[in-house]
């Protein structure tokens, strides 16, 4: 059973996925098969700001949901999360498994890495972590972004 | 219009179920009970809601309460609705007289004609534990606020 009580949003860590540049991170919780997500991912990607990126993979939301966070993090054991990231988020028309060995092929991914670590718990119980995090935080809805630690729903219009 | 406070017994209301039949202030004695009022089924802001909270389903119930989703929409649209987000939280209408039980609940946005994003927490006994009105119908209450009141009792 999990604990849903509230808990403030997690500074970012190290083991938070973070890329750009600039001062404070901005913090996204997301999920691969949301096309507003994507929306806001990718105009987070253009403006080049510093993102940390949180899983916020519902079941009940899409049926791929939680397999494309874990597969996610498979490549990021390769050191590729972001290339994965920007790979789903482009083309969310194409999620089934033989499309994401399509991807790892463009993308450089070891395919027999990838879905050994796919079958990995850990993997499973990061993912599932993290949603709980955003639950007990509040998050209620993807995208949905923190600024100053306040969880608001619309993308910042100037993301430091 | 506030929402109903912690500590008041639940005014004598009627809603209908899915099936048909009645829910009224008698079904909420001897359980807990987490009714989440929200404005329009298939809104993109009442799904996101009623996804999240179905996520969270074993953690609300874990102790015995019963979570039901509220609205002024006919009981045909709430049933479309819950299948086509897969969830199992039962719905009831506040369709006729519209959003009478709502008012009573003070749970209803004038303004928009709708059931207003309310949550009201009654238990056993039929009184108010706890109760908790958006700032405005497009806030969603996040569902730590519900475990968060179920801990507290």
């Amino acid at each position: 059973m999990r604990d849903l009580t509230s808990l403030s949003v997690e500074p970012v860590g190290p083991e938070d996925h973070v890329r750009g540049a600039g001062g404070k991170p901005l913090i996204i919780y997301a999920e691969f098969s949301c096309p507003d997500c994507a929306v806001a991912a990718e105009r987070l990607r253009q403006s080049g700001a510093l993102v940390c990126f949180r899983h916020f993979a519902l079941a009940s939301r899409s049926p791929r949901a939680v397999q494309l966070a874990i597969a996610s993090e498979a490549a990021g054991r390769q050191g590729l999360f972001w290339d994965f990231h920007d790979s789903l988020f482009a083309d969310q028309s194409r999620l089934d498994d033989p499309y994401l060995w399509q991807r790892c092929e463009l993308l450089g991914v070891d395919i027999e890495r990838f879905e050994r670590d796919r079958r990995d718990e850990q993997l499973a119980h990061h993912v599932a972590d993290a949603v709980t995090a955003a639950m007990r935080a509040g998050a209620t809805g993807a995208p949905t972004f923190v600024v100053d630690g306040e969880l608001q729903s619309e993308l910042p219009a100037a993301p430091q | 219009m506030s929402v109903i406070a912690p500590g008041t017994k639940v005014p004598a209301f009627s809603l209908a179920r899915e099936d048909g039949s009645k829910f009224t202030e008698a079904d909420l004695i001897g359980q807990t009970t987490v009714l989440v009022f929200y404005p329009f089924a298939f809104s993109p802001v009442c799904t996101n809601q009623l996804q999240v909270y179905s996520e969270a389903l074993p953690e609300i119930t874990a102790d015995g309460a019963v979570l039901y989703g509220v609205s002024t929409d006919a009981s045909f649209s709430q049933s479309a609705f819950r299948e086509h987000l897969g969830v199992p939280i039962e719905q009831l209408s506040d369709f006729e007289p519209k959003g009478a039980a709502a008012k009573s609940f003070g749970a209803y946005f004038e303004p928009a004609g709708m059931t207003n994003r309310a949550i009201v927490i009654v238990g056993p006994d039929g009184c108010v534990s706890w109760s908790h009105l958006a700032d405005n119908p497009g806030d969603t209450p996040g569902v730590n606020l519900i475990i968060d009141a179920l801990s507290a009792n």
